[in-house]
């Protein structure tokens, strides 16, 4: 299933992604918090998290260092936090039986006694390393890595990494979170990389599972900028090697089954579950106070005061034979949409009918059998599901909703539907708008127009959020913030070097028009038709003063790192800006750097994740976690940058 | 009168966002070939620029199109004595440079790369040489302005007093798309630059090709072409150029670059026009008068006189049905809001533009001014984009034309948004751009809601006229030697029902030529 923004079929896509039909609950990382502490790229945090408190504030982030706050959000389950523990949650539950305890007593035992730690709180202990990763569906070093260079240096131990930045001196460290001497490099043992292009992630790989494009398989897809689920087709086999997703996934977890028997077996692991949006959860940690247990200003109590500890039995050796077939779970427990449970019960047997049967369950052994489930499991493409789910929410609020979705409580799209044409999703109580044959999805009409409290802590369109760290940062209400002062705490980024015209400006780095992130700006024609490589935008005014003129080599780089890059001079500019678009990896057309003779770097080589406290907040209303929904963002863009002109000819 | 048929298009450059899928599309299904790596049928220019090829707008160096010399009309680049001195050597030919290198890249690299201390990249090299490349322009090296302080000066539109009026700065900094095919000209300076008689405008439907076996590489049609829209492929040392997509026009299908466009901004539909007086209309001597001669060639489909004798001169009856119906003769003819594109090159252009109005509205958007008329049309002439260097571009300078068009235009929006929130519009807005309410109604569904059907009319081929069906079967219509169809030569097959063999269009069988000065042979 690929989603642009928007899962609309997002309870049976759930069910199926993060195998809900078998186990429970899954781990669900936020990646900035996640890349702030692998990428080490806290220790370059020089500014403290109370930097930005207002003067009428009430100390609550007084002398914290933000590493300080990820910790505090991981250890009171704010926050996901993964790996949590120092120790294997596998060995956890092994001396928690051998103490005779409970897991999470025992846990909670050990983490009072402070005889075990969340990794969080030393994310530079080898043994809190991340290990594995496998990305699919991502370019996550040519795209999406802010702080790109830190990445290649502490995640990879690439030796062309551009980091010139300082770390933090001793008096702007953390004071929770351990600091190591030396910071490590090259954390990762094994990184893998699905994808149909050679791009910036799959150059740094160590495995290459080459990748079915569209064309060449069969799934699903949706998005938020229109109301119809889309299928995808196989027009042609994949070429060569390359296999669909649904094939490499499977094949992995064959293998991975067939080596557990000797390996693994069937274990207990325990999971650390952040407290939950949409749940009961939301009411953890009332009134907006910040308790910490640590600090002994509570109980240390799984669920209310810290991450609910869930142990959780898997069977190593039947993970190829949970692939292949929908679990139980699926109608025993059903799906949540923001809280309302969707019950799959005649659904089970159609789909029994539709794919076949393997041992007793419906059959998962052939991707358009996922594109199966998917439609049947979700309100949006089954009317039937959408009525159920609509029933539930009224007996929740007391008002007539089902209505909304009766005109198509027969509606079962099937991906045969699918292939025929789109098909236009249906109204569920899986999102919230009053969509019908008449109409258009709006969000939150069902909220406005039938009176279902909004997801808030009042119910209610609700601005003012009453929580310790917002009034710390004088945000409790909506507020102008001017951009960062970057200059001021990190002082000048240009080089200094006698004689060399330089100027600062700020970094921009909008959507791309060659390409969609970073995908098809490696293409020909997409080259062809702008400047055949990666390029800067700078104002005429500014490229005059620093004697730049169009198409010229130009150095972009502050202390994160250097980028190279052909200049766009332009009057459609203001003074003051350098744009780059984003994603432009360094795979095509990139010279070294005379700066740091390294290969020039992509869009984000001179950025940093800058994570804002403010966003770790959980537990409280509104302000929990949800997956892809709820969490810390990574504030790149409010950087700055030096630019210069390459002197010499451009060297390869 | 003799009445002729042409498809021919309309781009409403108001709604282009300059995505380039056109382009892309065009490129993958025509020039992605050898010998066509730096042609693009179909390119998207940024205004002001200099656009691709170079200054291709300037034709005191190029010399495309037709001058009046002693009230007659001739090649701007001289009659048969001057081909015949420069046949060997023709000085206004653009070079490689005036287009650009192509290139590509070392992707090979980046799988086969050993371990190395620097990340392995792809570094572009030449096309031609295969040399490593430096690259210095490209087809769409201007894109939304880039590089514009330095080349946007050269834009051949910045004359007669514009060039005082356009500050390159950013406050004033303005800009719009100009997506360009062949103008399949009425009168094309191409066709009549051909020493070998190879080019043609076929009879139906007046789409001008190249016959691919009749060329010579003689060239002259490049140079002749004031749009610069006929390339030299270098592998088959023949002309190629956009064909409209013939093959889906024929089968009633609009050019791939309408079906793609994302925008929707592009219409098709047929144009019936006088052939008898096409030389007059291209010879009018001041060239202001060219748009309003071109006009005066369309002739009223509704009009039953005109039905009566385009049935005489073998317009089939679906056609004329499809005119009546024709999205360009409403915008062109009717709503007088899609302009010709530089209409004193007196070839009679048939891709017509409804110029930008958009960085206008944002001006005159004060409270109440879209339900007055005083407070919207004087902004007209205070635009970013300066209505001169619109009148440059489509009018041979006549700030008029552009003026009407886009009064109709901000009228339409006015008395739109009007009606959108529930308030009777005034009728005195559409009587002050010389408008019936109904018909600004049908000029916002033309331009606003239109659907496919609407924006293109195309009345499929008649398969009784010029070629044999029989004869070309197992042809593919595009398989000349390095075309694009690649289904192998093409064997003329003889009928076993007894019609001749195929025949080149063009080559007189096909109901004879539809073009005034059809080569240089006969042009004086």
């Amino acid at each position: 299933m690929s989603a642009q923004e928007k899962v609309r079929p997002i309870s049976g896509w759930s069910t199926l992604a993060f195998a809900l039909d078998w186990n429970r609950p899954p781990r669900q990382q936020a990646t900035s918090p996640f890349w702030f502490l692998a990428s080490d790229q806290f220790r370059f945090q020089r500014t403290r998290a109370d930097v930005y408190s207002t003067p009428l504030g009430n100390g609550a982030l007084r002398g914290m260092h933000v590493a300080d706050c990820n910790a505090l959000a991981a250890r009171l389950g704010w926050m996901p936090s993964y790996p949590t523990f120092d120790r294997n949650p596998l060995d956890l539950t092994r001396e928690a039986a051998e103490a005779g305890m409970e897991a999470p007593a025992y846990v909670v035992e050990r983490l009072k006694a402070q005889e075990l730690r969340f990794a969080a709180e030393d994310p530079d202990a080898p043994e809190n390393f991340p290990r594995v990763l496998t990305l699919w569906r991502a370019n996550l070093l040519g795209s999406s890595s802010k702080g790109h260079e830190y990445f290649l240096r502490h995640v990879l131990g690439v030796e062309d990494a551009a980091v010139r930045n300082v770390e933090a001196e001793p008096d702007q460290r953390p004071t929770d979170v351990v600091w190591h001497d030396e910071a490590p490099t090259g954390k990762f043992d094994l990184f893998t990389t699905i994808d149909f292009r050679m791009n910036g992630s799959a150059l740094y790989s160590d495995v290459v599972l080459p990748a079915a494009t569209w064309y060449e398989k069969y799934d699903l897809s949706s998005t938020d900028l229109h109301p119809f689920v889309h299928s995808f087709n196989q027009a042609v086999p994949p070429p060569w090697e390359a296999k669909t997703d649904f094939d490499i996934f499977g094949r992995v977890a064959e293998r991975f089954s067939e080596l557990a028997v000797e390996h693994l077996g069937t274990r207990t692991d325990l999971v650390a579950a952040p407290l939950l949006h949409d749940t009961p959860d939301e009411l953890a940690q009332p009134f907006g106070e910040v308790r910490d247990w640590k600090r002994g200003e509570c109980e240390p109590v799984p669920g209310k005061t810290m991450p609910k500890l869930v142990p959780v039995e898997r069977d190593y050796t039947a993970v190829y034979r949970k692939w292949r077939a929908l679990g139980p779970l699926a109608e025993q427990l059903g799906s949540s949409a923001k809280g309302i449970p969707l019950k799959p019960t005649v659904e089970i047997d159609q789909l029994r009918a539709a794919n076949g049967e393997i041992d007793g369950r419906p059959a998962l052994t052939r991707d358009v059998h996922m594109c199966e489930a998917i439609l049947a499991l979700s309100g949006v493409t089954n009317g039937r599901l959408a009525v159920e789910g609509f029933k539930g929410l009224e007996q929740r609020t007391g008002t007539r909703l089902a209505d909304i979705a009766e005109e198509h409580a027969d509606v079962r799209i099937t991906f045969g539907d699918t292939q025929v044409q789109p098909r236009k999703v249906l109204a569920s109580p899986e999102w919230s708008g009053m969509e019908s044959r008449e109409r258009r999805y709006n969000p939150f009409t069902i909220n406005v127009e039938r009176n279902v409290p909004f997801r808030t802590l009042t119910g209610r369109q609700q601005l003012y959020v009453e929580h310790a760290w917002m009034l710390e940062y004088g945000e409790a209400l909506p507020t102008y913030r001017p951009p960062l002062n970057v200059l001021g705490v990190v002082g000048t980024q240009l080089s200094g070097e006698e004689g060399r015209k330089e100027l600062h400006v700020r970094w921009l780095s909008p959507h791309n028009k060659w390409s969609i992130h970073s995908e098809f700006q490696d293409n020909l024609h997409m080259l062809t038709l702008f400047r055949g490589g990666p390029v800067v935008w700078l104002s005429d005014v500014d490229a005059r003063e620093i004697e730049i003129a169009d198409n010229d080599w130009c150095e972009v780089f502050n202390r994160n790192g250097v980028i190279v890059a052909r200049a766009v001079v332009s009057h459609r500019i203001p003074p003051g800006i350098g744009l780059m678009y984003h994603s432009q990896d360094r795979h095509v057309n990139v010279p070294l750097s005379e700066i740091t003779e390294t290969r020039g770097g992509t869009d984000n080589s001179v950025t940093r994740i800058s994570l804002k406290p403010t966003h770790l907040i959980g537990g409280y209303a509104q302000l929990s976690y949800g997956f892809n929904y709820y969490g810390p963002t990574g504030t790149q863009r409010d950087e700055m940058v030096a630019v210069r002109k390459l002197l010499g000819k451009p060297v390869y | 009168m003799q009445v002729r048929a042409q498809i021919a298009m309309v781009m409403n450059l108001d709604k282009c966002i300059g995505c380039h899928t056109c382009s892309v599309t065009c490129k993958n299904v025509w020039t992605n070939r050898r010998g066509t790596e730096y042609m693009w049928f179909n390119d998207v220019e940024t205004k002001p620029g200099v656009g691709y090829p170079k200054q291709w707008e300037n034709q005191e160096r190029w010399k495309g199109g037709w001058e009046l010399k002693g009230g007659k009309l001739r090649l701007k680049a001289g009659g048969r004595l001057r081909k015949f001195a420069t046949l060997f050597f023709n000085p206004e030919l653009p070079t490689l440079d005036d287009y650009y290198e192509p290139w590509t890249y070392d992707y090979e690299t980046l799988t086969t790369a050993p371990t190395s201390k620097h990340q392995p990249v792809a570094q572009p090299e030449s096309q031609v040489t295969g040399r490593p490349l430096d690259l210095q322009w490209g087809p769409n090296w201007e894109d939304d302005l880039a590089g514009a302080p330095e080349h946007a000066r050269l834009d051949p539109n910045l004359r007669d007093g514009v060039e005082e009026q356009v500050r390159l700065e950013y406050e004033k900094a303005f800009m719009f798309y100009l997506p360009r095919i062949c103008e399949h000209c009425l009168n094309p300076s191409c066709v009549a630059s051909c020493p070998s008689g190879a080019m043609y405008k076929r009879v139906e439907d007046g789409i001008v090709l190249v016959d691919q076996e009749q060329c010579r590489s003689w060239r002259m049609c490049v140079s002749g072409c004031p749009y610069k829209k006929v390339y030299f492929n270098w592998s088959t040392g023949k002309a190629e150029k956009c064909t409209l997509c013939y093959p889906r026009i024929e089968a009633g299908q609009p050019t791939i670059c309408s079906e793609t466009c994302v925008g929707k901004i592009r219409y098709l539909g047929v144009v019936l026009y006088d052939a008898d007086r096409v030389q007059e209309a291209a010879s009018v001597a001041d060239e202001k008068d060219l748009l309003p001669a071109q006009l005066s060639l369309f002739l009223d489909p509704d009009d039953p006189e005109v039905r009566e004798q385009a049935r005489r001169d073998g317009i089939a009856e679906d056609w004329l049905d499809a005119a009546r119906r024709s999205p360009v003769y409403a915008l062109a003819v009717k709503h007088r809001v899609a302009l010709p594109l530089h209409p004193e090159y007196r070839t009679l252009p048939m891709v017509w533009y409804v110029p930008p109005l958009s960085p206008v509205m944002s001006l005159v958007e004060g409270p109440g001014s879209e339900a007055d008329p005083d407070d919207v049309f004087p902004a007209i002439d205070e635009l970013r984009i300066p209505i001169e260097y619109l009148a440059n571009m489509l009018t041979a300078g006549d700030p008029e034309p552009v003026r009407v068009s886009l009064r109709r235009l901000a009228a339409m929006r006015g008395w739109t948004r009007e009606k959108n929130l529930g308030v009777d519009p005034d009728p005195a807005l559409a009587a002050a751009v010389g408008m019936e309410p109904r018909e600004i109604d049908a000029m916002f569904r033309l331009l606003a809601v239109a659907k496919y059907d609407e924006r293109y009319v195309i009345p499929q081929t008649h398969g009784e006229i010029g070629l044999s069906p029989y004869a070309r079967q197992g042809a593919c219509g595009l398989d000349f030697e390095g075309g694009p169809g690649s289904c192998g030569a093409l064997e003329k097959a003889k009928d076993p029902f007894g019609a001749e063999p195929l025949a080149a269009p063009g080559d007189g069988r096909g109901g004879g030529s539809n073009v005034a000065f059809l080569d240089f042979r006969k042009a004086t």
